[in-house]
């Protein structure tokens, strides 16, 4: 019998799987991750040491005045503290708000599921430049709302709603909420239904059902999309810029502001670090609690 | 007692589709007013609709700036596509079948791409061009594209490679055929799905990505995004929405018919086989 399994064979003194063949295999990937990914996240964490000399000029004297600065003044205290916020704030409405559809998607008897989800997957095909000033003509002074409040005679004047940090939240939810029900939604899939059955057969109600199996076992989901939509919310820059006033811009903003027009670029990568290491310190925390494998299928599917 | 609690399952059931209802509304009703928009003869971008018109499309094909932007976005986006396909189908494939060092810390370094903030990675990437004393350039554009594209096409092609078994591939193999032969004979057909949808995804994410194009694009090019950030720096012109709808229908038109086209192929193969089988 032993004869009949397929061995790995060597040719040339390759093995089938050789480890170094997958070297090779990965070795492009690998490269650009190295060049484009590690490398240049190490290159600003020098950065941040170096001396702002004047716009657009530093030297590689070593300092720890950029650090200093960000410490001590308050003004970026108070731009982090206002996107950590944004970006829960706009994380739990979209879990909340999001969880519905999901479980709506699972548990619809409707035949044609896939055009639901279809309809989730499109925005992820339009342009996100093009979803976000889409908002202005929903919210603006000429957008949907306020010209039919106002045909209608219920407002005089047009209501502020544009450029305020409920629009900066109304854009991110926009684009965050896809990704959160698409995770919930691909943890629910992974429930086996006759738990529920189970469940249903001894005695509980539907929504007790609900609550003691399906929920519970939804979480990892859950988990997955809050930490997704915290992240990408608290990293934004394209929805700020377009819906938020001045005073709505968040870390991103100030950042690319920093580099782009102050030409302070030794400024600039310490707030890019300081991003980078909150963001990932959720995302690690996160990954030692949850693991990657559902953030995985959650970006994948 | 047992009929209450039935109610509530009822009302939760209800609620689960008013606001699922909801949510789609949310999802699509600014987008639909970008498109009807686009059609209004009006000179400002905004409601309400003075009358039916076509003229915003027509300024829009003599705007060079646009036309130019367009090109520029399309042939990053194809380039992008094919070589984020091509790398990304060949990692996965090393990441799915073979063991090696190293290989833990390349599937998470590889997922990274898609969570860290865009700000970050072009900052990141300006100052390391910046440090080796490089200018900012197309090829570097389309590397950084490749690298944002990298993670949805690994994701998706592991996720198809899992479900292809590897006796199609050794069975091949032990009949003689070459590794290359077998990849491309075995191998790259039953992943053909995973192929096109990466491809795609790959051509979207390249196409539509702003913030770190705004970052890394070379003085004086524009890509589309970064063209229409500037177009609504001044004010929301109702030619910015015929542009944004002409982008709509070309960027979910064409995964769609894509899409409808691989299902008809499919089938009409299916039916085919059938018949010969029959025969």
């Amino acid at each position: 019998m032993a004869s009949n399994v397929f061995r790995p064979r060597t040719t040339r003194g390759w093995t089938l799987y050789d480890p170094r063949l997958a070297w090779l295999l990965v070795a492009p990937a690998a490269l650009l991750l190295f060049c484009f990914l590690i490398l240049p996240i190490l290159v600003m964490g020098a950065y941040t040491f170096f001396t702002f000399v004047t716009a657009g000029v530093e030297s590689a004297h070593p300092t720890l005045a950029n650090w200093h600065e960000f410490l001590t003044d308050s003004y970026y205290h108070g731009f982090l503290l206002k996107t950590l916020r944004v970006g829960m704030v706009t994380a739990l409405i979209c879990g909340v708000v999001g969880y519905f559809p999901a479980y709506f998607i699972w548990a619809t008897p409707f035949r044609h599921k896939w055009l639901l989800l279809l309809l989730l997957i499109m925005p992820f095909w339009i342009s996100f430049t093009i979803r976000t000033f889409s908002w202005i003509h929903i919210l603006g002074e000429q957008g949907l709302i306020n010209v039919t409040l106002m045909k209608l005679g219920l407002i005089d004047h047009p209501m502020e709603m544009l450029y305020t940090e409920g629009a900066v939240i109304m854009g991110l939810l926009h684009f965050l909420l896809p990704y959160m029900i698409l995770n919930i939604y691909v943890s629910l899939e992974g429930i086996d239904r006759t738990l529920i059955q189970a469940a249903r057969s001894m005695g509980c109600t539907n929504a007790q059902a609900f609550r003691e199996v399906t929920l519970p076992l939804s979480l990892p989901g859950l988990a997955a999309g809050l930490m997704l939509c915290f992240v990408l919310a608290a990293g934004s820059y394209v929805t700020p810029q377009l819906l938020g006033a001045g005073r709505d811009a968040l870390f991103g903003n100030l950042i690319y502001d920093t580099i782009m027009g102050q030409l302070n670029w030794p400024m600039g990568a310490t707030l890019s670090i300081v991003l980078f290491v909150i963001l990932g310190s959720v995302a690690a925390i996160y990954t030692r609690y949850m693991g990657m494998s559902q953030i995985v299928k959650g970006l994948g599917g | 007692m047992s009929g209450a609690r039935d109610k509530e399952g009822k009302w939760a059931w209800r609620l689960t589709r008013l606001v699922t209802l909801l949510v789609y509304i949310f999802m699509f009703a600014p987008i639909v007013a970008t498109i009807v928009l686009s059609f209004n003869a009006s000179m400002f971008g905004g409601f309400p609709m003075t009358g039916f018109s076509l003229r915003w499309y027509g300024t829009l094909l003599q705007n060079a700036q646009v036309i130019a932007a367009f090109k520029t976005s399309l042939w990053i986006a194809v380039v992008t596509a094919t070589v984020t396909t091509l790398v990304g189908v060949v990692t996965a494939l090393a990441l799915v079948r073979f063991e090696f060092p190293g290989k833990q810390l390349l599937g998470t370094l590889v997922i990274l791409p898609a969570l860290v903030p865009e700000t970050i990675l072009g900052v990141g990437l300006l100052i390391l061009i910046k440090a080796v004393d490089q200018p900012r350039s197309l090829p570097i554009l389309v590397l950084g594209h490749i690298l944002l594209a990298l993670p949805y096409v690994v994701l998706i092609a592991q996720a198809r490679m899992v479900s292809v078994r590897r006796i199609y591939e050794e069975a091949a193999m032990s009949l003689g055929a070459s590794r290359l032969a077998t990849f491309r004979e075995i191998t790259l057909p039953l992943l053909i799905p995973a192929v096109v949808a990466g491809g795609l995804l790959a051509f979207t994410v390249s196409f539509d990505n702003t913030s770190a194009s705004l970052f890394w694009r070379p003085a004086g090019v524009e890509t589309m995004p970064t063209q229409i950030l500037s177009m609504l720096k001044t004010s929301i012109s109702p030619e910015v929405n015929a542009l944004g709808t002409v982008m709509i229908v070309m960027t979910v038109g064409i995964p769609l018919i894509g899409g409808i086209l691989i299902q008809l192929f499919t089938k009409l193969k299916r039916r085919n086989e059938n018949r010969e089988n029959v025969v």
